[in-house]
């Protein structure tokens, strides 16, 4: 039997929450609905059971809806939230969706609006919350692709993993072209599939795409496979000394880098290092300034780190999140901020793929 | 219906993120600010307070660092480093600028 959904809202006025509590009620799946009038009240409640959905408010005293998101973007990665406001300025529909916010929702004013509300929420009752792509139930980005072709749609999916973003052309079941980064056509295609996990919305096709990519979905998708299999076969064969190196060392051979540091945040294990002979300083000057600047960006609800760039008369650093690795990156001072802003960005595309 | 009565709400105090610059002398004191006076001086302070400790620390660290740039989903911070002290650019980013960045 299917366990009922648990949805919390939180909005600081009471009649608005009865209210609320009134729509969602009428959703098929009937989900177990719970109110929260402050922020700290819906934190302990978040603490003390398992939900699935919150519907946050924006404006409130005290704790307002940014801070309590930024706080349980953080706490609860699973959990799926809805920002449902009055609040029209669209600074605050990007720094909602900057958070990893699922839907933001303007407070629906007619019969049709609600429906379609309850139609969106429902939708996100209903997703997985395993590994894969978010916005289809547990579906692979392999499968997503077929079900497109297999029913001839056209749409451009936009792929996005961490900082990495792809596109992938579909017109009428085929696909026409790809691109990631600086790749385009089948190289993007297959660097695309290459990424294990992230997220994807379909956009509306664009029939006037140039044609790249001849060959059908499926020997696409085999070649991928294939690949994929052979890059995770261990490399060892009788007779042939070949060196395993470090995915570090391939990081540092990209052009422009002086030294690579991958941290794991929160363990204690030591970081792994690649052109620093004395890599604790650097590591602690790292750490201490990835979380300076993540409580920073919390207090002013700015949405999580992304990339921090130093530029020194020695060189250059820069810091940034790939899943659960941290990097600080060493590169040449003859570089300006935007390359390096760029060329860090190449860095994590590799590591991801 | 009723209903845009009911959902109707008075603004509140939600923070904007602001566009503009301000300087902090090695103190941390903010002495020149051109951001709205909407935007707390609390979390001007802090930025201030936030970037001259990453520049010292970095030169603790056997690295001086003259220029920061901070970047978050929606906003980018840039701080120069100033005899001691620092001046720092807020520059929001709306959805638009997102979407040409990707």
């Amino acid at each position: 039997m299917e366990a009922t959904h648990k949805i919390l809202l939180l909005d600081d006025d009471p009649d608005l929450l009865d209210m609320y509590r009134e729509i969602i009620s009428q959703l098929p799946s009937r989900p177990e609905i719970f109110t929260a009038s402050s922020g700290s009240r819906a934190m302990a409640m978040l603490e003390a059971n398992d939900f699935r959905l919150l519907i946050s408010d924006l404006k409130m005293p005290k704790m307002d809806g940014l801070q309590v998101l930024s706080i349980v973007r953080r706490k609860y990665p699973q959990l799926r939230t809805v920002v449902l406001t009055s609040v029209v300025d669209e600074q605050f529909r990007s720094r909602v969706y900057a958070l990893g916010v699922d839907l933001f929702w303007h407070k629906p004013s007619t019969e049709q609006e609600i429906k379609m509300f309850l139609e969106c929420l429902e939708s996100l009752l209903g997703r997985d919350t395993d590994a894969g792509f978010r916005g289809v139930q547990s579906k692979s980005l392999v499968d997503i692709i077929q079900l497109e072709c297999l029913s001839q749609s056209s749409s451009v999916l936009r792929i996005t993993n961490g900082p990495l973003t792809g596109r992938i052309w579909i017109q009428d079941g085929e696909l026409i072209d790809a691109e990631a980064g600086d790749l385009a056509g089948e190289a993007a295609f297959h660097k695309i599939l290459a990424w294990r996990t992230g997220m994807f919305e379909t956009l509306p096709p664009e029939p006037s795409r140039p044609r790249t990519i001849t060959k059908s979905y499926n020997a696409l998708l085999l070649e991928t496979a294939q690949a994929l299999d052979e890059a995770r076969m261990p490399a060892a064969s009788a007779g042939e000394a070949k060196s395993v190196s470090s995915p570090l060392a391939e990081l540092s051979q990209v052009a422009g880098v002086e030294f690579v540091l991958a941290m794991k945040p929160g363990e204690t294990n030591v970081p792994e290092a690649r052109g620093l002979e004395n890599p604790e300083r650097m590591t602690a000057w790292a750490q201490q300034s990835r979380e300076r600047f993540r409580e920073l960006g919390e207090r002013l609800q700015a949405g999580p780190l992304e990339q921090l760039v130093g530029l020194g008369p020695q060189r250059h650093i820069a810091l940034a999140r790939q899943d659960d690795t941290e990097f600080c990156v060493g590169w040449r001072n003859s570089m300006t901020a935007q390359q390096v802003s760029e060329m860090m960005k190449k860095v994590l595309e590799l590591w991801a793929s | 219906m009723g209903l845009l009565t009911l959902f109707a709400k008075a603004p509140g105090p939600l923070l904007k993120l602001p566009a503009g610059s301000f300087t902090v002398n090695r103190e941390g004191c903010v002495l020149i600010a051109t951001l709205p006076s909407s935007f707390p001086a609390v979390l001007v302070h802090q930025i201030g307070e936030d970037v001259l400790a990453a520049f010292r620390s970095a030169a603790a660290a056997q690295l001086p660092l003259s220029e920061l740039i901070i970047n978050y989903p929606s906003l980018k911070i840039t701080a120069r480093e100033l005899r001691g002290g620092a001046v720092v650019f807020l520059s929001p980013k709306g959805l638009d600028a997102r979407a040409t960045q990707s």
